[in-house]
């Protein structure tokens, strides 16, 4: 996915490049491109990729998606492109049509719960939920005693506790006090919140491998621009090794995270291959985000550290992106799990299944 | 973007998962029949020429060569099946790995014909086993410092001087070789050596067997006196061995031999914790299960791109980098893991002894066929940093 091939990635690179270059972006302090660059990705229907024509979207694949988020990661795109992309698969699998404008999902943490009462009114408190203060709608997993349910709410209707995660994005407290919903409809059979947490484990993990992209390549640059003690820091072998464990961390989260879109994109069911593969995704791409930044940083020197240098946009998005959707600690304890359930014959063949 | 790494999600065809039952069925006879054990990686006896035949006949090895020569014309991916499968099942393989995968293919693209014809089917029968002959004592990773002279007389040359770290060289019908007919120029220090295919088992070959920390002895010293190899062993250019070596390092460093090494290890911790472990062990399992997904999806990745005929050099350093270390670092971090396995876990026994080995082989892995440095210092020059 590193060169665009599709009509979908060419547009969203397009805008990126004219709307949220990250230096111009790094230089605004009053958050002026943030207007242009929703209206213009709306424009081209992109928030709603996943939603079908019929349901008020723009029907692009699974895989043209992902390949959207990981350009968004190359990015580091701080508008709720990935959320509202989100929130609209979720409701088109209950066949609800998605409204206009922003939208975030929840909850956002595989603990948190949202459920209905007899009234119909959805009650819960998700932590951590990207960009609610932004969104004008949640699409919300209900968790129910009979399965599932997806229900659209007027972001109004909640209690917004703002905070901002370490990539100083916002990511809210939700406290939903008996809501009507605007819809609600039950979820597909085998459709639960473990399935939207690994969904949206795998946006993250695209957007933190094209971050890491991103990192490698204005490292690389900036080793060969920079000079210390009468040559290119480039020229230098432990700078050279750094590097290179950099492009391995890169091309393994890259790899990863991929993969595991290829394998939701043609998945008839999330069965325990799709679960290794996305959960897998999670885990290598938040490790690799915290060893891959530390090194981008390493070779930036103090430059890297001021708000003034990009870097950041990428270090510290791909860190907090990490603890969406459940951390990597949460789906190595979950995929631990379920390998020790299949037993140890049961292994190698999970994994030579893919 | 600088680096344009890509690892497309390449897929095995239908075709591979048939071949795959045949692989496991086949091994599962042999382990049934007692030709090897595969819970012992540390066996004293790793050369099983039986074996070795045996898997000529299922038509395994050659897989991807042209029929002419006893190939099948199977694909890439076909062999990583195969490859990986007799790895995991810690198959006696080195009787014809090293042939399998790399010396074959040299011969094909270097050799004479009538050379070709003779060596090649015999291979793919299980027959023969090779070794290569790049270190020596004063030359490891600085492949172009060789010095074993090859010295031009009647009809071909005579060879002198000392090939060290050998592997299988003690058991090994041939070896592909490195040798100096010139000296390096000025413009070019990489000038001078030769490939060449060489006989061995004969008068003026001499194998020193050298004991490894593991205490096994899998490679050795071999000295060459005056030994002669004919015009016709040349392989490739005189003095070019150096335009030769680099294309076929993309298919020495991206199998999955380069990160299942000590897999085994973290099979049986996995048996040892039982179908409910602790948080702890859970998240151990979890994570090193993710990093070996990754590195197979990758590998597998490459080996798409070799049967799609590019030649990934820097993408198969890359898998080779962080495989060896995955490989190196997981009996340590399995050890970590079992420290609070119950005492009553019927395989603790197990682990323990295979923990033992891998323990002590893992110093290795990121030093055959190409280290941690060299590997990182052909991904730094794909950066442009060279």
């Amino acid at each position: 996915m590193a060169e665009s091939d599709n009509i979908v990635v060419e547009t969203a690179e397009k805008i990126f490049a004219d709307l949220a270059d990250p230096q111009t972006v790094n230089n605004d302090k009053k958050d002026s491109w943030q207007a242009p660059l929703w209206q213009a990705l709306s424009e081209a229907g992109l928030p709603l990729a996943w939603v079908p024509d019929d349901l008020g979207g723009s029907g692009a694949s699974l895989a043209d998606g992902f390949a959207l988020l990981n350009a968004a990661g190359r990015f580091a795109v701080a508008v709720p492109l990935a959320e509202t992309m989100l929130a609209g698969w979720l409701l088109a699998q209950a066949k609800i049509a998605s409204p206009e404008g922003e939208m975030t999902v929840l909850p956002a943490s595989p603990k948190d719960r949202i459920t209905r009462d007899a009234d119909g009114a959805l009650s819960g408190r998700a932590r951590g939920v990207p960009f609610a203060k932004a969104a004008r709608h949640f699409a919300v997993l209900v968790h129910g005693k009979d399965g599932a349910s997806i229900a659209l709410v007027d972001a109004s209707k909640g209690r917004i506790e703002t905070g901002l995660n370490v990539g100083y994005d916002h990511s809210d407290t939700v406290t939903l006090d008996k809501v009507q919903p605007v819809a609600i409809k039950p979820a597909p059979s085998g459709f639960d919140q473990t399935t939207m947490m690994l969904m949206g484990g795998v946006a993250r993990s695209l957007q933190i491998a094209g971050a890491l992209e991103s990192m490698l390549d204005i490292s690389v640059r900036y080793s060969n621009e920079r000079v210390a003690f009468e040559k290119k820091i480039s020229k230098f072998q432990a700078v050279q090794h750094n590097l290179a464990r950099l492009a391995g961390e890169s091309a393994a989260a890259l790899a990863a995270a991929t993969s595991a879109a290829d394998a939701i994109a043609n998945a008839k069911s999330f069965d325990d291959a799709v679960y290794l593969e996305a959960a897998s995704a999670k885990i290598r791409c938040a490790e690799a985000a915290e060893k891959g930044g530390a090194i981008a940083h390493q070779v930036h020197g103090a430059i890297g550290f001021t708000l003034e240098h990009i870097l950041h946009r990428y270090s510290l998005r791909a860190l907090a992106w990490r603890d969406d959707f459940g951390s990597e600690s949460h789906w190595a304890v979950e995929l631990g799990k379920l390998v020790a359930n299949r037993g140890a014959d049961e292994l190698w063949p999970l994994v030579a299944s893919r | 973007m600088t680096a344009a790494l890509r690892f497309d999600p390449i897929r095995l065809p239908e075709k591979c998962e048939q071949l795959r039952k045949e692989v496991r069925a086949f091994l599962a006879e042999e382990i049934a029949a007692g030709t090897f054990d595969p819970h012992k990686p540390n066996r004293e006896d790793t050369d099983a020429p039986e074996f070795s035949r045996r898997v000529g006949a299922k038509g395994w090895l050659g897989m991807t060569w042209p029929k002419k020569y006893g190939g099948q014309e199977r694909s890439f991916l076909e062999r990583y099946v195969v490859t990986e499968e007799m790895r995991v099942a810690n198959a006696p393989t080195r009787r014809f790995f090293v042939a399998d995968r790399q010396s074959g293919p040299v011969l094909i693209k270097y050799a004479p014909e009538h050379i070709k014809m003779d060596i090649l089917p015999r291979i793919c029968r299980g027959e023969i086993c090779f070794a290569i002959g790049m270190s020596e004592p004063n030359s490891g990773s600085d492949l172009f410092a060789a010095k074993t002279r090859a010295t031009k007389t009647d009809g071909g040359y005579l060879i002198n001087g000392t090939k060290i770290w050998t592997s299988s060289a003690h058991i090994a019908d041939y070896m592909i070789a490195i040798f100096r007919t010139s000296q390096p120029t000025k413009e070019n220090r990489r000038h001078g050596l030769t490939q060449f295919l060489v006989k061995m088992k004969q008068p003026g070959i001499q194998v020193n067997p050298i004991g490894q920390i593991t205490g096994q002895y899998e490679f050795n010293e071999v000295v060459f006196t005056d030994f002669f190899v004919p015009d016709d062993h040349v392989l490739g250019e005189v003095d070019g061995a150096w335009k030769q070596a680099t294309s076929e390092l993309a298919y020495e460093r991206s199998g999955p031999e380069r990160f299942l090494e000590t897999y085994y290890v973290l099979t049986e911790l996995v048996r040892a914790v039982g179908p409910n472990p602790d948080t702890r062990s859970a998240e151990g399992i979890g994570r090193l299960v993710a990093q070996l997904h990754t590195m197979r999806r990758m590998s597998v990745s490459v080996a798409g791109m070799l049967q799609a005929g590019k030649e990934p050099v820097v993408e198969a350093s890359i898998v080779k980098d962080i495989g060896t270390v995955w490989e190196q670092q997981l009996p340590h971090r399995v050890r970590d893991l079992a420290a609070f396995v119950e005492e009553t876990a019927t395989n603790r026994e197990t682990l323990e002894r295979q923990l033992d080995f891998a323990i002590k082989t893992a110093p290795k892995l990121t030093i055959q066929g190409g280290t941690t440095e060299v590997l990182r210092g052909i991904i730094a020059r794909g950066l442009g940093l060279r």
